[in-house]
C-alpha cells in the first residue's frame, strides 16, 4: 500500500566463533580469529577456515575426515579429541575455541605434532603381527565367541590417534612408558592365537616402562574418540605377564 | 617400574591387607576393652606371635613403600630412575630400622 512504510528485515549477521589456535612449535602463543559459525560445523571445519580464507600459513593434519585415519587429532578447550568428529555445538557453547596441538608430543608447526615417539613406542612394544603360517596353508577358524576373541575385539578398533597418548599423565611423567595405544595394541596381538610373538612381545611390555608403569588413571579410557577401553587391556597384560611368568614364559 | 618391582608391590600390597585388618580388629579390641597401655605391654611383651606379626608388617610396609616413593621420585622429581631407587631403598631401609625397633620396644621381653 502506497504511503505505508515497509519495515525492512534486515538479515541477521551470522554468528561468529571466536577461536584461538596455537601458532609456533614448542614455544608460541595462541593467536585469535574470528569464523564464522556454521550448523553441523566441526572443529577440523573451523581450522580448516582459518587456513584456507585467514591465514595459510597454518599448519594441521588431517586425512580422512570420517574418523578412521586417526591424523588430526588435537588439544580442543583443553581436551585432546579427533576434529574431524567433534561439533562445535557439542564442546564450545559459549562460541570460543581454545584449539591447541596434542600434548605429551613434541609440535612440528602449529597444530601438527611430531608422532614419532608414538610410533616407536606401538614398535617396542611389539605391537606387529608375526604370522605363524604361509599362504598355503588353510585359514585359521576362530570362534567369535572363544574368549581370545572376544577380548581381542574389545580393543581392536583402535585409529592411533594419539588421544589416549596426549591425555595420559604416566606419559606426561615418564618419557619411557610406551602409552596406552601400543599396549592396548600389544593385548590385541596376544589374544590372536595366530600370532608367534606372544613371549618376546609380553617381555616387552614387562620391561622398563611396560604394562607396569600404569596407575590405572583411566584417563585413555575416558578420552577415546572410538570409546575404546586401554586401561582394561593393560590390566589384562598385567595379569598376562604374571601368568607368564610364573610359568617360566618370561623372565623378571 | 617393571614386573619384579610390580610382584613385590602387589605382594606386600596383598600380605599387608589382611594384616591391616587385623591390626585395626586389635585397635578396637584394646578401646573396648579399656585396655591401658601397661595391660597391652603385658600381653604382648615377649609374644613371639606379635613379634613376628608385627615384624612381618613392617617389612611389607618398607618394601611396599620404598617402591611407590620410586615411582614418586622417578615421574616428579628431577632425579635419574638410578638415583631415585637409591634415595627410595634408604627410605626403605629407614622405616624398616624404625619400624623393627618400635616392634622390639613393645614385644622383647
Amino acid at each position: 500500500m502506497a504511503g505505508v512504510p515497509t519495515e525492512v528485515q534486515a538479515e541477521p549477521k551470522p554468528s561468529e566463533l571466536k577461536v584461538s589456535l596455537w601458532r609456533g612449535t614448542d614455544e608460541g602463543r595462541y593467536q585469535d580469529y574470528a569464523v564464522p559459525q556454521r550448523q553441523n560445523q566441526t572443529v577440523l571445519d573451523v581450522v580448516t577456515y582459518v587456513q584456507r580464507h585467514l591465514d595459510p600459513t597454518l599448519a594441521y593434519r588431517f586425512a580422512c575426515r570420517v574418523g578412521m585415519c586417526g591424523s588430526c587429532a588435537m588439544t580442543v578447550n583443553g581436551r585432546p579429541r579427533w576434529t574431524c568428529r567433534t561439533h562445535v555445538a557439542k564442546v564450545a557453547a559459549d562460541g570460543r575455541l581454545e584449539i591447541g596441538p596434542l600434548e605429551n608430543l613434541p609440535v612440528v608447526k602449529d597444530l601438527a605434532t611430531d608422532m614419532s615417539r608414538f610410533f616407536e613406542h606401538w614398535q617396542q612394544a611389539k605391537g606387529t603381527f608375526a604370522p605363524t603360517k604361509t599362504r598355503d596353508d588353510p585359514i585359521e577358524p576362530i570362534r567369535p565367541d572363544s574368549a581370545m576373541r572376544i577380548a581381542a575385539s574389545a580393543a581392536i578398533e583402535c585409529i592411533n590417534c594419539g588421544v589416549c597418548y596426549a591425555a595420559c599423565d604416566t606419559v606426561r611423567w615418564n618419557p619411557d612408558y610406551l602409552g596406552p595405544a601400543a599396549l592396548n595394541r600389544a593385548w590385541t596381538l596376544v589374544n590372536d592365537c595366530r600370532d608367534g610373538a606372544v613371549p618376546e612381545r609380553l617381555q616387552a611390555v614387562a620391561a622398563r616402562g611396560g604394562c607396569h608403569a600404569c596407575h590405572t588413571h583411566q584417563s585413555c579410557q575416558a578420552h577415546c574418540p572410538t570409546a575404546l577401553n586401554p586401561t582394561a587391556s593393560i590390566a589384562g597384560l598385567k595379569r598376562r605377564t604374571v601368568q607368564a611368568w610364573l610359568t617360566g614364559e618370561i623372565t623378571r | 617400574m617393571n614386573l619384579s618391582l610390580y610382584l613385590w608391590q602387589r605382594g606386600t600390597a596383598a600380605l599387608m591387607a589382611p594384616m591391616v585388618i587385623v591390626h585395626l580388629v586389635v585397635i578396637f579390641y584394646a578401646a573396648r576393652h579399656g585396655l591401658t597401655a601397661a595391660d597391652i605391654l603385658g600381653r604382648v611383651r615377649g609374644s613371639l606371635g606379635w613379634g613376628s606379626f608385627y615384624a612381618l608388617f613392617v617389612a611389607a610396609a618398607s618394601i611396599h613403600a620404598g617402591i611407590g616413593i620410586r615411582n614418586v621420585l622417578s615421574e616428579w622429581s628431577p632425579l635419574a630412575e638410578r638415583t631415585a631407587g637409591i634415595a627410595a631403598a634408604a627410605f626403605a631401609l629407614v622405616l624398616f630400622g624404625l619400624g623393627l625397633r618400635a616392634v622390639a620396644a613393645v614385644t622383647l621381653p
